[in-house]
């Protein structure tokens, strides 16, 4: 359990955020630049000492301003991953790798440098010096030194962004493996959607210094394009209920009934994240018949937004689960004289739904070391 | 060494005695005053750096008298330090080797000082969230990534410290075999008549030792320099 609540200042720059998580797994901390994601790390970090507030790792609390307690960054265990590696230039790859593993008592470790370098493929890298290796190798390094400091959190802040997509393809996978293979909670800093839907399992919606909202991917990740934080979509949970290999499409059971989008490679049972854009998603007023779309729900409009410039955003009630975010013209809504508590068919193209497998959930929510 | 007399020979060898003494024990006081002007914040920091860059503006004369009146036997320091230990340094090679520490020490703090600024402070958060002290960064991160600068400072006060006069005749004379360093024993040849060749000789000898230590500087910072790559 990670518990944050703190306020304070870097620079002109003010922070006061708060949020709690009980569940392991990865925890997104999501919002655009500077709405003060980083400021809110290294904080959790101890590199920046909050004016007042709580942080409480695992039940250890770590920063305390009622109680006076204030505990150095070197005794924290709390480890950190950053965006530009930070890998130390006089030191070999190995050396890099042991260093916070020779800091940590024996007893406290719980990964072995064999098992780190076999999970990130590092083993040809060991006696190379950082500056000769490639962007990607950097932070994979970066990520087996943090993790073999046996840390309590691991803090990674937009550990992919200084990477080309073909780099950050490469890194992902193991980041997705890390938190299988090894039960450290991750709180991980993007601004990155497609990213947090890949790999977090509770996401931290941040704005201007605050925290906007809490709670599972699907749920926030929803909120964070309608609050203005992006463009207007919806993120689904479903689970994989057959394949269709003479057209090459995965039927899929979400709450809201049954999709097809193109074949997926996944086991049947398995849980798949959907990310459908506003834009991608259009209304009819009765059920089409002959259309190439495949996905049809049947809605009702529960509000309709009018963004000003000839376009509005209407949410959809499409049964359980999450709104649907449909951006349509001023133009249709005054045609179809559509209006919250309409009934209504909603179109989205399969190819225009974004699949993303998660993380499958951990075995125990309880993550402790 | 062939040629030289047994005069010239032992003012070389305490040229380089006293250039050693005194680049040896300035160097923790100059790490420690670089570091704190490089990475503290205090109260009269502006006032600690001119007073360690005094020696570089200041005739060399008034530092000598400075020592004189501070260390000399009935000096403010020097009569207690005489007094309580017994020790006194006036006259004595050890005081060349004060007077030439002092005189070198701007030029040692300023190259390690500009070299602990060109360290990465991330690499330095970095390394305390992975579990070091701030003492375990100074000496694994901080102090390593510095040593370039940390070789050229203490070269460049040796090299000052075999150059040195004026500080030097002020507060401890120009005593044959005890302070008569090698700039000493030069002067004093070109003082007597017939010292024209050993005055050349020096000049020569010196000359050399000069560019050794800044070859050898030279050579050693790019070595370290390569290791950082």
């Amino acid at each position: 359990m990670i518990e944050v609540h703190v306020s304070g200042a870097a620079g002109a720059f003010r922070i006061d955020a708060e949020f709690t998580v009980t569940e392991g797994g990865v925890t997104a901390l999501f919002g655009p630049s500077g709405s003060g994601k980083t400021t809110l790390i290294n904080m959790i970090a101890g590199l920046l000492r909050p004016e007042r507030g709580r942080i409480v790792v695992n039940g250890a609390p770590v920063f305390d301003s009622q109680a006076g307690v204030d505990i150095a960054p070197h005794r924290r265990r709390i480890g950190t991953i950053f965006q530009e590696g930070r890998l130390f230039p006089h030191l070999t790859v190995r050396a890099n790798l042991v260093y916070g593993m020779n800091r940590t008592p024996p007893a406290q470790r719980y990964v072995g440098l064999d098992q780190v370098v076999d999970m990130l493929g590092i083993g040809a890298l060991l006696t190379r010096r950082p500056a000769t290796l490639s962007g990607g190798e950097k932070q994979r390094v970066a990520i087996g030194r943090a993790l073999l400091a046996s840390p309590r959190l691991l803090l990674m802040d937009e550990p992919l962004a200084a990477l080309d997509a073909a780099r950050k393809a490469e890194i992902l996978p193991f980041i997705e493996r890390l938190h299988r293979d090894i039960d450290v909670p991750v709180i991980y800093v993007s601004h990155a959607m497609d990213e947090v839907l890949a790999i977090a399992d509770t996401m931290v919606l941040m704005a201007e210094g605050r925290v906007v909202a809490v709670g599972p991917v699907e749920e926030v990740a929803s909120r964070a394009g309608t609050g203005g934080l992006g463009h207007a979509e919806t993120v689904i949970a479903a689970t994989v209920a057959g394949h269709e290999p003479e057209f090459g499409l995965t039927r899929l059971a979400a709450p809201a009934g049954a999709l097809r989008v193109p074949r997926l490679d996944r086991a049947v049972g398995s849980m798949v994240r959907l990310r459908i854009r506003a834009r991608d998603v259009s209304l009819a007023l009765s059920r089409p018949a002959d259309i190439s779309v495949l996905n049809i729900l049947p809605a009702t409009i529960e509000s309709i937004d009018d963004h000003g410039d000839g376009t509005v955003d209407v949410t959809l009630d499409i049964g359980p689960g999450p709104r649907l975010h449909a951006q349509i013209t001023a133009r249709a809504v005054h045609d179809l004289a559509l209006g919250p508590g309409a009934r209504v068919h909603a179109l989205v193209k399969s190819v225009a739904i974004d699949r993303y497998s998660p993380a499958p959930p951990s075995q125990s929510s309880d993550s402790g070391t | 060494m062939p040629g030289l007399t047994p005069e010239e020979w032992s003012a070389v060898q305490l040229s380089l005695r006293v250039a050693l003494l005194s680049t040896a024990v300035s160097l923790p006081f100059g790490l420690f005053f670089a570091w704190l002007l490089a990475r503290r914040d205090f109260l009269g920091k502006g006032l600690l750096n001119g007073i360690v860059h005094l020696p570089l503006v200041l005739p060399p004369v008034v530092v000598g008298y400075a020592l004189l009146v501070l260390l000399g036997r009935k000096g403010a320091i020097g009569a207690w330090l005489y007094d309580t230990l017994g020790v006194t340094v006036a006259f004595k090679w050890e005081g060349a080797a004060v007077a030439s520490a002092v005189m070198g020490f701007p030029l040692m703090v300023r190259a390690i000082r500009l070299s602990l600024d060109a360290v990465d402070r991330r690499l330095e958060a970095a390394a305390l969230t992975l579990g070091a002290s701030p003492v375990g960064v100074f000496a694994t991160i901080t102090l390593p990534l510095a040593l370039p600068g940390v070789v050229t400072g203490a070269i460049l006060a040796f090299a000052r410290s075999l150059g040195e006069f004026g500080a030097t005749i002020t507060f401890v004379s120009n005593i044959p075999g005890e302070t008569r360093t090698l700039p000493l024993a030069l002067y004093s040849y070109t003082q007597v008549p017939g010292g024209d060749g050993p005055a050349l000789r020096l000049a020569v000898i010196s000359v050399v030792l000069a560019m050794a230590a800044l070859l050898a500087s030279e050579v050693l910072a790019r070595r370290v320099a390569a290791r950082l790559q």
